[in-house]
């Protein structure tokens, strides 16, 4: 009786993040994915206690090492967590370099996960040099602006820790406008690639109610047709200055999820030129805002952000003290993997890790 | 969140539910539903309010605390009127609690902070599970019985999530003592250890 023949396989790791940090164990009926439950937790460092036994401002390096491929994002949901919790405003002229830092980190997200799902489609190394080509100019940008390619460690309450340095203003405004260029060429190579579209079209749909239910958000939630971004909805910052559309899919399949990144690199363009146009003199920091000793008052916020893999919360209670009596951090991986087992079943093993690249985990965040 | 208390009281008036006050200057206030009735209030906001997307879920603990509180009173002493302070030491029981951000990705509106509480921290730990309702819910539930030790009653699949499965306490309570050596596991091997050393220590 072979055709009732089960095989239990722990699959992975394929995918470049999740090297020896994350596995699947799935159940197949020949190919055929009949039970998958992903297994993670091998990164877990209790960040959240950590942050507890700290002060609020030692927290803020540790927001780098969650999604390690966008650090400034999550220091940017953190200091706006604690901006609305004990009411700080934030420098003009922050805002600015916070919009340009996030556009940046978004684009190098993308680019690089453009380069990560080719490899998981089995195109080990070509795409992902083009891609890292790319990400290697905006992380010199960062390096040069903060002092580290990644662990930039640069927000701080109510605004940034240290002005632009000469010249890269410049330097961004020449990346930015070479930067359309490279994605047409990007497109090109890949969309035309019949391998490709067949390993991504009509693989693994997902409706719009689906998603929601299942708290899916950032690009896999626009991918299945939502209009939700929350650069929109929240216009935190000063996001509600620039004009930008918000990309959709169609499908709700990999490819839709695929290519929703490259509308959106495309937009962030656009925010990028616009920001760089707009940027003010200043200062970098609120003067008034407390760094090291800050004692927010007594109360709770839930800050979040349209990080580039989805909405990245933190949900903050204060007592008083100098350290937070709780830290919370929303991670949009881990919460994007609810729907994992649902994408998968049914579909054959070898798509199902173009299904876990097509929506975009880092460990650090999912395992915290 | 006052027009969405009010809409919970008209529709379900048994229900327990009053709204927390929140301090701080963001000014975002939460409700409070008691254990029993969680899980209509839930289906309630969902189907009815249209809060489709269940964004956040964290557990938190309160510690048992004693609070201090200090009374004035007016009291004749030797026949003078004098004002005198008595304090007195109150016992708050400790307890844990369940928090649920919910956002409207139909009407584009949020955040609805909702509270759940349990009983104590000890035995009675469990609250309704939200998962049924809001699919997103569920790793996040998993997370907060992993770290916190809250028990959702109703979750499909209600197992350990980042700590490994034969780890028993809770790291993210309060009282939490992390152990001397995380990398310690009794081995036979201990029992050969003990013999040569009680030999090596009885030589001269």
């Amino acid at each position: 009786m072979s055709d009732l023949q089960t095989i239990d396989v722990s699959l992975g790791p394929q995918h470049p993040s999740t090297h020896g940090v994350f596995r699947m164990n799935v159940t197949l009926d020949g190919e055929t994915v009949t039970r998958l439950q992903p297994v993670f937790g091998y990164l877990h460092r209790n960040h959240e206690k950590i942050a507890e036994g700290n002060s609020w401002l030692a927290a803020m390096p540790y927001t780098d090492r969650l999604d390690y491929i966008c650090p400034l994002t999550n220091n940017w949901a953190y200091a706006l967590a604690v901006e609305k919790l004990a009411g700080i405003e934030v420098a003009e002229r922050a805002e600015f370099i916070r919009v340009i830092t996030a556009e940046l980190t978004r684009l190098q997200n993308h680019v690089a996960f453009l380069g990560f799902i080719l490899g998981d489609m089995g195109a080990w190394g070509t795409a992902l040099m083009y891609a890292f080509r790319e990400r290697e100019k905006i992380l010199d940008l960062f390096e040069s602006l903060t002092g580290a390619r990644m662990m930039c460690n640069y927000m701080r309450f109510g605004g940034c820790r240290c002005d632009l340095p000469p010249g890269w203003l410049d330097a961004t405004r020449k990346l930015v406008d070479g930067f359309p260029a490279f994605l047409d060429e990007m497109e090109a190579l890949l969309n035309g690639n019949e391998i490709l579209l067949a390993r991504l079209q009509g693989v693994a749909p997902l409706s719009a109610a689906r998603a929601i239910n299942g708290g899916m958000s950032g690009p896999v939630l626009r991918a299945s047709g939502v209009d939700y971004d929350i650069r929109k909805t929240d216009g935190y910052g000063i996001y509600s200055r620039f004009k930008f559309r918000v990309p959709r899919g169609a499908a709700g399949d990999c490819f839709d999820r695929f290519m929703l990144r490259v509308l959106e690199a495309r937009e962030s363009v656009e925010i990028l030129k616009q920001a760089i146009a707009g940027i003010p003199d200043g200062p970098v920091v609120n003067p008034k805002a407390k760094q090291r000793g800050l004692r927010p008052p007594a109360g709770e916020a839930y800050g979040r952000i349209e990080g580039p893999k989805g909405e990245l919360g933190f949900y903050l209670i204060s007592d008083g003290g100098d350290k937070p009596f709780r830290f919370r951090i929303r991670p949009p991986s881990l919460i994007n993997l609810t729907l994992l087992e649902e994408l998968c079943l049914g579909t054959k093993l070898a798509d199902v890790m173009v299904i876990l690249g097509s929506i975009d985990i880092v460990l650090g965040e999912v395992d915290r | 969140m006052t027009g969405v208390l009010e809409a919970i009281r008209a529709a379900m008036p048994l229900a327990g539910v009053e709204l927390v006050n929140n301090p701080s200057p963001c000014g975002q206030h939460s409700l409070r539903v008691e254990r029993k009735d969680v899980l209509a209030v839930a289906e309630f906001l969902r189907d009815r309010l249209g809060y489709d997307f269940c964004s956040n879920v964290s557990g938190v603990d309160w510690p048992p605390q004693k609070l201090k509180e200090t009374t004035t009173k007016k009291e004749l002493v030797d026949g003078v009127e004098k004002e005198v302070k008595t304090t007195s030491e109150r016992d708050v029981p400790g307890f844990l609690e369940v928090v649920y951000h919910l956002y409207s990705i139909s009407k584009k509106s949020g955040a609805l902070t909702l509270r759940v509480r349990t009983g104590d921290r000890g035995a009675d730990v469990a609250v309704p599970s939200l998962t049924p309702v809001w699919k997103s819910a569920d790793f996040q539930e998993r997370e907060a019985f992993d770290l916190f030790g809250i028990r959702f009653d109703g979750h499909p699949d209600l197992r350990r999530i980042l700590m490994w499965d034969e780890f028993a306490d809770f790291p993210m309570r309060k009282d939490y003592v992390p152990p001397d050596d995380f990398e310690y596991e009794p081995t036979p091997h201990d029992e050969i250890l003990a013999k040569v050393k009680a030999r090596t220590e009885a030589a001269p």
